[in-house]
């Protein structure tokens, strides 16, 4: 296939598309699919079958459209009219739709959601634009929408060296967390000797509370593809690896059968849009370590190993995968490559903030009244995400702090509501943006017990190589269950916070450095509260149970 | 460590021996260890074959990968051992995964978790007794919108309170005792595969 072929492909796409008076998508996505998504669906198809409407309707199962609590969802597009998207969609409801949508019938008004509500008007979809309107296991939907041609464009228009260039001028940073500039690192990677080069995809989404690389593996893999093809052009790689969570069996699959579509079209593989450049993608599904989410742990885990990092420098753009220069790219930045080269650098530099380029997307969750997957520009405030967008805490409770990268990251109070969402505005506050998971915590959320959650979940994780963290964790973990438990002393506070730092310094790779950040930064703006614990045996949120007697007390009795 | 792994090559496959226990579960994996031509990097998806297979990980089991891989069997073991998707112990009949990631945890999964603890009296990571019931917990399904949420013999199932996952866990033991053989949960889509 070339570059007119790829261009064919998208106009018969469009034409037959076009032919359909109405096409119903209906997210199939996992959180709608667990509230019933596939009934609705049968339902959907069904009414069309009966109703004889085959030449006029169409049901397809798209990604994900954002608002998961409110699922399933639906989105009515209608040749020359406004979109409608229903919510809370049942098998009963969907028959309602698609006779309302055929023969004018009045619309079931209850399940309408506005196209207009906050929570989708402050937001600015860029890798997830095509999530929720195409169908993920058909190629011919992608390319319909644009897909492909930012690569047949890099290939035929732009050397290496400009790709890199223009990603470089783009301001894209790493969404993994760390947020290094994207360009850069590519640079290392084509100017780094060797005779195979290796690129690959981080899938491994272990944050808790985080799903923005499962959605978009799951809702636009070709997206995905095809950043990683232009990445493999850039810095001169013939082969990628596309490393994904071993609890996301679905996303595997969908990408799986998108690189066979993609190489039997010649959009992967060997002379991929008939040029000279060839491409090999394979999946490594992994299986169950947080760690590997690091990426000199991700490589040992391609390479069939167990899991565990290796110190720094060598960089893996020198020394990577079997010692080739490497190039490791989040699931999230691979997925803003394609948008930049389609619309160019400036466009992409035009959105967020002067240091912060660009969107994010966060999994925005826990005591919202709406949660799900949004896509913001950078900069956005957090009480715009929280009020606007999540529409407020629900049962009339006040908002207590904001928790965002993870077990990496820290909690954000009430009193910095007004911060913008970039990467230096968050770790000014003893944050990350970390990976997006951000979660939103009310009143009857103990911090003490948050703290303590996070560490548990570190302990568990820890791979055992090095001492601070395999035995720091244990010790800050001990300590903290001893303050919700009621045995601690101020002593044990002084412990605890000497501790966080020591594991901080000298842990050997992300996982351990970053451990002690939800305590540090739960320290920090909620002293009161460890104090309440250790001082009063009061737990404010009213979680921790207190009680067990303060060692040192009891000895003295 | 001394040994590695070498990079993917596109070397023709060599034959793999039939397994002497004449056990056709062996040829699952064989035909993965044929499909990655015997590369030892891909012992991580040849050892998820066969757990897939089996439904855990027996000595016999990792001495044969390591055989057809051609690697020590300590490194064979120490991989397994590693990462959590891996078990070397038998599985019960029936599978309840609560998820503990953080958006479940601060709506309250942990009591879902002591409830079903109490009632099976069985600790999360373990099998009961009778080896009806396997009880786990997970950090983040990625559902975070429908917390908290409980995976019950692959079905994810949203919102779930203490009260109606012992409700649900209860009526699964007992679909199966009817029907002689465990039947996937209702009202709620399957985890692994969507065809």
């Amino acid at each position: 296939m070339n570059r007119a072929d790829l261009e064919t492909m998208a106009q018969r796409e469009v034409q037959r598309q076009q032919t359909f008076r109405c096409r119903i998508l209906c997210c199939a996505s996992t959180p709608c699919l667990s509230s019933g998504g596939s009934a609705v669906h049968d339902a959907i198809k069904d009414a069309i079958k009966e109703g004889g409407f085959d030449a006029d309707f169409q049901a397809v199962a798209t990604g994900c459209m954002g608002p998961c609590s409110r699922g399933p969802m639906i989105t009515v597009q209608t040749s020359g009219g406004e979109d409608v998207i229903y919510e809370h969609v049942t098998p009963e409801a969907s028959r309602q739709i698609v006779a309302h949508h055929a023969a004018a019938s009045p619309a079931p008004v209850e399940y309408i959601l506005p196209g207009d509500i906050p929570f989708f008007a402050k937001q600015k979809k860029v890798v997830l634009a095509n999530s929720g309107f195409i169908d993920p296991e058909r190629l011919e939907d992608y390319v319909a929408r644009g897909g492909y041609t930012a690569l047949g464009y890099a290939l035929r228009e732009m050397t290496p060296e400009t790709v890199c260039r223009e990603i470089i001028d783009s301001g894209l940073r790493g969404r993994g967390g760390a947020g290094y500039p994207t360009g850069l690192k590519w640079d290392m990677v084509r100017k780094a000797r060797g005779d195979r080069k290796y690129v690959v995809a981080n899938g491994d989404e272990g944050d808790p509370g985080a799903y923005m690389d499962r959605t978009l593996m799951e809702s636009d893999p070709h997206r995905l593809l095809e950043g990683m093809a232009i990445a493999g052009y850039a810095v001169g790689a013939d082969q990628g690896f596309l490393y994904v969570r071993g609890e996301y069996p679905i996303a595997a699959k969908r990408l799986e059968r998108a690189i066979r579509a993609a190489e039997r079209r010649g959009l992967l593989g060997s002379r991929v849009l008939d040029s000279n450049f060839n491409f090999r993608v394979d999946v490594r599904i992994g299986a169950g370590a947080f760690v590997c989410g690091e990426e000199t742990a991700l490589m040992a885990s391609i390479m069939g190993m167990r899991g565990q990092p290796v110190p720094r420098p060598p960089y893996p753009a020198q020394s990577g995968l079997w010692e080739k220069p490497t190039l490791i790219n989040n699931v999230e930045t691979l997925g803003s490559i394609a948008p930049i080269i389609q619309h160019g650098a400036a466009w992409f530099a035009e959105i967020g903030t002067a240091k912060s380029k660009g969107t994010k997307i966060f999994a925005l969750a826990g005591k919202v009244d709406t949660t799900g997957l949004i896509e913001v520009p950078m900069g956005i405030t957090l009480r715009e995400i929280v009020y606007d967008i999540g529409g407020g805490i629900p049962d009339g409770l006040d908002f207590k702090a904001a928790q965002t990268g993870g077990p990496s990251g820290g909690c954000i109070p009430a009193a910095h509501l007004d911060t913008p969402m970039d990467y230096e505005s968050l770790r000014a506050l003893g944050s990350i943006m970390g990976s997006g998971g951000l979660i939103i915590m009310d009143e009857r959320s103990c911090m003490v017990d948050v703290a303590k959650f996070f560490m548990e979940f570190c302990m568990d994780e820890s791979c055992g190589k090095c001492v601070p963290c395999r035995v720091g964790t244990v010790q800050m973990h001990h300590l903290l269950e001893r303050i919700t438990t009621g045995s601690a002393t101020a002593q044990d506070l002084e412990t605890l916070q000497d501790l966080c730092v020591m594991v901080k310094e000298t842990s050997l790779c992300g996982l351990g450095q970053s451990a002690p950040n939800p305590v540090l930064s739960t320290i920090h703006y909620f002293l009161e509260e460890y104090m309440a614990h250790i001082r009063d045996h009061q737990c404010l949120a009213g979680v921790c149970t207190l009680d067990q007697a303060p060692i040192t007390e009891l000895a003295l009795v | 460590m001394s040994v590695k792994t070498s990079p993917p090559s596109r070397t023709r496959p060599r034959p793999a021996a039939e397994h002497p226990s004449g056990d056709p579960r062996f040829s699952l994996i064989d035909r993965t260890l044929k499909r990655f031509s015997f590369q030892q990097d891909a012992l991580i998806e040849v050892l998820h074959t066969a757990q897939e297979a089996f439904g855990f990980l027996s000595d016999d089991l990792l001495i044969y990968v390591a055989h057809q891989l051609k690697l020590p069997l300590s490194w064979v073991y120490g991989v397994a051992t590693f990462y959590h998707f891996f078990t070397l112990t038998p599985q019960g009949e029936h599978n309840c995964i609560v998820c503990m990631g953080t958006a479940c945890y601060v709506k309250r999964a942990a009591e879902i978790v002591a409830a079903l603890q109490q009632a099976y009296s069985v600790t999360a990571g373990e099998t009961t007794r009778d080896g009806r019931l396997s009880l786990s917990t997970a950090r983040c399904l990625g559902s975070c919108g429908l917390a908290p949420v409980l995976v019950l013999d692959g079905a994810v199932l949203p919102r779930e309170t203490p009260e109606s996952a012992l409700e649900r866990v209860r009526q699964q033991l007992m679909n199966a005792t009817h029907n002689g053989a465990p039947q996937p949960a209702t009202n709620g889509h399957a985890f692994e595969g969507e065809e």
